[in-house]
Order: structure tokens, then C-alpha cells, then sequence
């Protein structure tokens, strides 16, 4: 029953959100389909060869990132929720501690490690004489949403393993199941859940964030950097409307993802 | 995967030498892991205080770039906190009663409210800030006051308030305590201001650390909203990182993670960002 106090407590956030996301959001979606090719530039991911070729080149730096933050933040996590030693409570918080970092400081981060004057620059060139720099490209940017994504999925992924019942995986072994076949039969599926809530999450911040690639460089090509050059350098107002909104709905896909596995939602907070 | 150690909680098991071999390269990887995590953040954070970078600690250790920071960059630390305020102002004003009205009206049509309202978290910032120019960046003086920003603050951060709110008033049956005030004789505001609001306070409390953190961090939106009267510490940040020297830009980033480190210290000590389902919901 619906009185006028209940009207009262949502009307404040209701209008906000109508003023200020969906009327914008739907003009930004006439304003995509405003331009030359009309709808067609709601396509032009497909049809157009470099939007095509940056919007994969995205897909597979996203893709690849997730992989990688999955397999190392299990890894991780698996040891640190079966074994107790000393230290293990400071490991965790500095596995932590990035945590909300933004995506401007990550960048920031990957050049101290492997920018000009990176550490990981100085040690080669200390050891080999050969200074290896990949700060300001696609291996930097696929190293900085590794940086921002472990701390996250980790922390998923460790209180995932923490509803496992041991139980489960020392039966399989009592009766003589390999360690690969416990890994892979036992303790994988039951933490199925947390891996696809924080891999989608992992999966939509990659995607869309912009900080971290606008410190790194500006001419790397992903669908962010693209969208920004269209609208500030070019004022093509309806090709970066366009892939505005398809970048949205890819990320809002891969967060509903999440969300159906009971994940949470910090998503682009780089 | 092939460092995953045994599924063992015995400890008897683990005294062989492929467990032993387990283990250590379990915690080979996790240390490498927590390594390339914390040692550029180190590294920023000395080189914020080293007099040249380039010739390492051994050129000694100066506040002098901490302070050339401060004298630069002041307006954006004072703008970056006074922002924070403003967001969480508002993201309580709108945020809390949101979340009594999903809780007190359980149903689709709340849910498809809570979707719409959780929306600005799934979108892109550098999306909504392109529609947000779009309609709102020629109407009055909106466009180069911080107001611009703060909208783009609360629309991002109030989905958080919304959730923290939301899951305490879940937890504590709230919708019981009000029909045990509402028989009391209370009116609905009596029984909100009265009843709901202190009993949400944990909720309140963890929603308006995670506001004021994101806040201060937000530079997606924020970089499309900004002018250069209004430019907020993160922006700050990445005008330091593309044209200042590694020393001033590390001491930025040093100011910054002063403001940034306590509030995500008192997080995780509320079990927020921590645990999915925790106080907060992420």
C-alpha cells in the first residue's frame, strides 16, 4: 500500500536520477544516431574498420585481464585460506591495500614500475644493459587493470573459499583423487560463484575505465580513449554518443553477469 | 594453477615433500603478487620526500616537493574535500530515504527503481558525463561550477549509500520496528526520523565512508565535468603525472594517499569493501 509518504521518501532520488541520468542518457542515445550514417553508427563497431579494430583490441585486453587477475587471485587465494603462518595477516593487508585506488594513480604506479624511470627499466639495465620500458602501451595497460583488479577479486575469491567445506575436497582424497582432479572437480566448481561475479566485474572495469590508460598514454587504442578523442579533439559528438552508449551496454551486460552470481558492483571506479 | 598447494587442513599431510614444495611456491606467487602490488606504492611514496629521484635516497630526504605541492595544487585538496562533503550531504539526503521506501515497498516496481538508480555504477563515467554535457553544459552557469561535478559525484556514489542503508534495514527487520512504533501511535516521519534512521546507523556509517572514499578518488566523470576554475584532486593528479617532475608528481600522489589511506583502513575494519554480502554490499 502506496501512501504519500512513501511518494515523499523517493521522489528526492527519483528526480535526481531522471534529470540528471535518464533524460542525458537518452539524449546522448538520439545524439549517437544523429550524425551522417543515422542508427548505423550504433553498428559502426562492426561496420567501421577502426572502430571495429579498437573495439577487439578492448574486448582482448578486458579478456586477457580477466584470465590473468583469475588464475593469479586463486592461486593466491587458495594458499592463503589453507595455510597459517607468520606474517600472513600483513601479506593480506598489502594485498589489500590498493584497494580503491583510482585509475589516474594505477597509471601512475605502472610508470614508477615500468615506465622511463621505472624500477623494472633500472634493474635491466643494471643486469643486461638493456632498459626495458612497457608503461606507455598495451602491456602497461593490461599491467595497470591487473593492478587494479587482484585486490578485488582476490578478496572475492578468498571469502569464496572460506564457505568451502573441507570436508569435500579430503573426501575426494580418501578416496584417491589426484590434487590436479580435487583442484578441478571439488574446489573450482564450488567457487564457481565468486570466480564469475568477480571476473565480469574485473571484465566491465577493464572495459570501460579511462583513468588509468589517459596517465599511461593517449594514443592507446581502447573504446574509452576512442570515445574521448571523438568528442574533445574531433567534437564528433554522434560517433562518440554511439560508442558511448554501446560501451555502456557491454559493461552493464558484463555487470548483470555479476550480479546474477550474487557479485557486487564496484565497477568504474578507475 | 599448478601452484594451488593440497586441499589439506591436516597437518600431519603436509610434512611431505611435494606439500612442502606446495607451499612454497604458493607463497613464492603470493608474494610476488603482493609485491608488484605494494612496491610501486613504496616507491612513489619515497620519492615524494627524496631530493633526486634519479640518484636515489642517497640524495637525501626533503619535504620540499610535499610543499611545492601544497603551494600548486592547494585549490584542488581544498575543492577534492569540500566536493566529498557536498556528496555525502547529499547522498544522505537522498540516498537514505531511497532506501526505507525499497525496503518498506518490496515488490517489482522497487526493484526496477533500485536497477535505475544503480545504473550509474554499471555505465561508463566518461558515458554519463558526455550526456550530462550534452543536456545540462549550456544551461546557466552550471557548466563551470563545482555544482556540475557534485551532480556527477552523487549520481555515481549514491548507489552505494542506497545498498548500505538498504542490506541494514534488511538485517535488523525494520519494517517490524516500525509497526511496533506505528502502533505506539508514531507518524510515518516520527517513525523514519525517530526509528528507522538511528537503527540504520551502522549502514549510514559504512555507506558514507565508501561515498566520501570514492568521491575523493572519482576521475572518470570528473575529467569530462571539470574546468580549469573546478579542478579536483585527481585531476590534479593526472595534469602532475603528464607535465610535472617525478618528485612533485610523487608527493601529489603522497597528499593523497594521506587523505585516502584512513578512510579505506576504517572500511575494511567495518567489513565493508570486504566481504561481498558484508555491511556495506559493495
Amino acid at each position: 500500500m502506496r501512501t504519500r509518504f512513501d511518494l515523499l521518501l523517493i521522489l528526492p532520488a527519483g528526480l535526481f536520477a531522471l534529470a540528471f541520468f535518464v533524460v542525458p542518457m537518452a539524449r546522448l542515445a538520439l545524439v549517437g544516431a544523429s550524425g551522417p550514417e543515422g542508427l548505423g553508427a550504433y553498428f559502426s563497431v562492426v561496420t567501421n574498420a577502426r572502430h571495429r579494430e579498437v573495439m577487439l583490441a578492448t574486448l582482448a585486453l578486458s579478456a586477457a585481464v580477466t584470465v590473468a587477475t583469475l588464475v593469479l587471485a586463486t592461486a593466491a587465494a587458495l594458499f592463503l585460506a589453507r595455510h597459517r603462518f607468520p606474517g600472513r595477516g600483513l601479506l593480506v593487508a598489502m594485498l589489500t591495500f590498493p584497494l580503491a585506488f583510482p585509475g589516474v594513480v594505477i597509471g601512475f604506479m605502472i610508470i614508477l614500475l615500468a615506465g622511463r624511470q621505472g624500477l623494472i627499466g633500472q634493474v635491466s639495465d643494471a643486469l643486461v644493459g638493456d632498459k626495458i620500458v612497457f608503461a606507455y602501451s598495451m602491456a602497461g595497460l593490461f599491467t595497470g587493470y591487473l593492478y587494479f583488479s587482484l585486490p578485488r577479486v582476490l578478496i572475492t575469491v578468498m571469502s569464496g573459499v572460506e564457505t568451502i567445506d573441507p570436508a569435500m575436497a579430503e573426501a575426494a582424497r580418501s578416496l584417491g583423487a589426484k590434487p590436479w582432479h580435487v583442484l578441478r572437480d571439488v574446489t573450482l566448481p564450488a567457487l564457481k560463484p565468486a570466480l564469475v561475479a568477480s571476473g565480469a566485474i574485473a571484465f566491465a572495469t577493464a572495459m570501460g575505465a579511462f583513468g588509468t590508460a589517459f596517465t599511461l598514454a593517449t594514443d592507446i587504442d581502447v573504446m574509452p580513449m576512442l570515445i574521448y578523442t571523438e568528442f574533445t579533439l574531433q567534437a564528433n559528438f554522434a560517433t562518440a554518443g554511439a560508442l558511448a552508449i554501446v560501451l555502456g551496454l557491454v559493461t552493464w551486460a558484463a555487470l548483470l553477469v555479476a550480479r546474477a552470481f550474487g557479485g557486487a558492483s564496484v565497477a568504474a571506479a578507475g | 594453477m599448478r601452484g594451488a598447494p593440497l586441499p589439506s587442513k591436516t597437518p600431519a599431510r603436509r610434512t611431505g615433500y611435494g606439500s612442502r614444495l606446495s607451499f612454497a611456491a604458493g607463497l613464492a606467487l603470493t608474494l610476488a603478487i603482493a609485491g608488484f602490488l605494494i612496491l610501486p606504492a613504496i616507491l612513489s611514496m619515497l620519492a615524494g620526500v627524496t631530493a633526486n629521484y634519479f640518484r636515489g635516497l642517497s640524495s637525501g630526504l626533503t619535504l620540499r616537493w610535499v610543499g611545492e605541492v601544497l603551494a600548486l595544487y592547494s585549490d584542488t585538496i581544498v575543492l577534492t574535500l569540500g566536493l566529498a562533503l557536498a556528496t555525502l550531504a547529499t547522498t544522505l539526503v537522498l540516498g537514505v530515504p531511497a532506501a526505507w521506501f525499497l525496503v518498506r515497498n518490496p515488490g517489482r516496481a522497487s526493484r526496477a527503481i533500485e536497477e535505475l538508480l544503480t545504473l550509474p555504477i554499471a555505465v561508463p563515467g566518461l558515458a554519463i558525463a558526455l550526456a550530462m554535457i550534452l543536456v545540462w553544459g549550456g544551461v546557466g552557469d552550471l557548466r563551470t561550477s563545482w555544482v556540475f561535478i557534485l551532480i556527477g559525484h552523487v549520481l555515481f556514489t549514491l548507489p552505494f549509500m542506497m545498498r548500505a542503508v538498504v542490506a541494514n534495514l534488511q538485517a535488523i527487520d525494520a519494517r517490524t520496528l516500525e509497526e511496533g512504533a506505528a502502533s505506539l501511535g508514531a507518524g510515518p516521519w516520527r517513525r523514519f526520523l525517530e526509528v528507522i534512521v538511528p537503527n540504520a546507523r551502522p549502514g549510514i556509517l559504512a555507506g558514507s565512508l565508501m561515498v566520501v572514499t570514492l568521491s575523493v578518488g572519482e576521475f572518470n566523470l570528473t575529467w569530462m565535468l571539470h574546468t580549469p576554475l573546478t579542478k579536483t584532486l585527481p585531476v590534479g593528479l593526472a595534469d602532475a603525472y603528464a607535465s610535472m617532475r617525478l618528485e612533485v608528481a610523487s608527493a601529489y600522489t603522497l597528499v593523497f594517499f594521506v587523505m585516502i589511506i584512513p578512510l579505506l583502513v576504517a572500511i575494511q575494519w567495518l567489513g565493508g569493501l570486504g566481504a561481498p554480502g558484508g555491511k556495506a554490499r559493495r
